[in-house]
């Protein structure tokens, strides 16, 4: 059965049409990129995010770090995942990359800070 | 009077690639002045990916996009950055006046760049009638509040207009455990990407209501309802289509304006009904040797695209200043 999908992977938003079997997909169609082949794919199978988010700050000269998810994460562990972040606090200067957080909740990836703070 | 070569206001995404590109195109005196204490502009707030893709090839966040530039500008000789610097006065002549922490400068430049960005507009501005409680909030100035602040807004939200910030607002407040009970559209289609209708909407299950409008926001202190209508396709109320839902917060998210004000101070001509300079091409202004780039000059729906034409801006300068 064929069904449509919007690509997300680039402000493009390519409509797919995709042809799957449950989880198993047999074509996918009307992507202008390989990006979308792949997106289409791994959303039926699994759909994956990269979360964004801002964490508390001590003694920085920004009361929030912005942080992100290294690698994109399962969807449906988005709420799991914030509410772990929401227990973090930054409190020593950081660089943009430093990782804040390694393996996040046995994920196999990491936290990493999208800016650099200073001391306040 | 002390002199600079260029003069750019606004250290965002524009003001930044303009500084970067005039410095590489031969010119050695730039002064770059930002209002805040960081470079980076709105950068700094949208904490969400979709960065970069054109620019670097890989997608970043806004505080990620605006770093990269921030770093360069920074580490280049020839511009001089000023932070906490608001420009209060602005000539034809390109006269600036500035306060910094401290002081007031007094400046004669010989080209400017206005970089200056862009304002929301408000529910005035779209004259949502009702009563006048907390919790209405400008979409952009929530994203600062929950991005930058740590303040979450409210528990339930409506938003109102279905551009790419309120639809990025929408998923943002949904993952910090808010309730988004809807968004309401008047037109047919988002006026936002696709991409964000799809991953902070469908993703979330927050309703998109197309072609309705609030008809009434309630509320004594506190907002506690709105009142929606359905409009057919001229935007007449359509009888008995009235529903109501219960939220402690509406954000508004109706567009952009350019905030041209130090151009109009100078005379220039502005466009009332876009607030963007007039002038035959982008990046210019009816005043030989001023220049306006990024959001002040038009409204971009990427970063990417404000990085490119700044660039221009930077080189039309340094032609300008080398012709001169």
């Amino acid at each position: 059965m064929k069904r449509p999908m919007t690509c997300i992977e680039c402000p493009q938003g390519c409509r797919l049409e995709i042809e799957a079997d449950g989880a198993r997909v047999i074509s996918v169609t009307g992507h202008k990129c390989p990006r979308g082949d792949k997106y289409a794919r791994q959303e039926v199978e699994a759909p994956m995010r990269t979360l964004t988010t801002s964490v508390l700050t001590r003694g920085l000269e920004l009361k929030m770090l912005p942080v992100r998810t290294s690698k994109p994460i399962p969807k449906e562990k988005l709420f799991e995942t914030m509410a772990a972040i929401k227990r973090i606090v930054v409190s020593s200067p950081v660089k943009a990359g430093a990782v804040v957080a390694t393996d996040f909740l046995g994920m196999g990836v990491d936290l990493v800070a999208c800016r650099s703070l200073n001391k306040a | 009077m002390k002199y600079r070569d260029l003069v750019i206001v606004g250290g965002g995404p524009a003001g930044m690639a303009a500084a970067l590109a005039a410095r590489a195109a031969g010119v050695e005196d730039i002064l770059l002045l930002e209002r805040d204490q960081h470079l980076g502009g709105i950068l700094n707030q949208c904490i969400h990916p979709g960065f970069g893709l054109h620019h670097f090839k890989a997608e970043l966040t806004g505080p990620e996009y605006a770093d990269r530039f921030a770093r360069l500008v920074m580490e280049t000789p020839g511009i001089e950055v000023s932070l906490r610097s608001f420009v209060i006065k602005f000539t034809k002549d390109r006269d600036i006046s500035y306060l910094r922490p401290g002081a007031m400068e007094e400046i004669r430049a010989r080209a400017v760049i206005l970089a200056t960005g862009c304002r929301e507009r408000t529910r005035e501005m779209i004259q949502i009638p009702g009563e006048r409680p907390a919790g209405v909030y400008p979409a952009g100035l929530a994203q600062k509040m929950v991005n930058m602040e740590g303040w979450i807004p409210g528990k339930e939200a409506v938003i109102v207009g279905s551009g790419d910030i309120g639809l990025i607002m929408a998923r943002r407040m949904a993952l910090e455990g808010v309730k988004v009970k809807g968004v309401i559209e008047i037109q047919k289609t988002s006026r936002g990407l696709v991409r964000n209708v799809v991953q902070c909407l469908e993703d979330f299950s927050i309703p998109l209501y197309f072609q309705h409008r609030i008809l009434k926001i309630h509320g004594a202190a506190r907002v506690e309802k709105v009142e929606v209508v359905r409009v057919d396709d001229k935007f007449t109320d359509i009888p008995g289509s009235v529903f109501e839902i219960a939220c402690d917060t509406v954000l508004v998210s109706v567009g952009l304006i350019p905030e041209n004000e130090l151009l109009e101070m100078a005379g220039a001509e502005i466009d009332r009904a876009t607030n963007t300079p007039v002038a035959p091409a982008v990046n210019l202004t009816s005043i030989p040797g001023v220049f306006a780039c990024g959001n002040a000059c038009k409204v971009y729906d990427l970063a990417d695209w404000v990085t490119r034409d700044s660039e221009l801006a930077g080189k039309m300068a340094a032609q300008y200043l080398k012709t001169r």
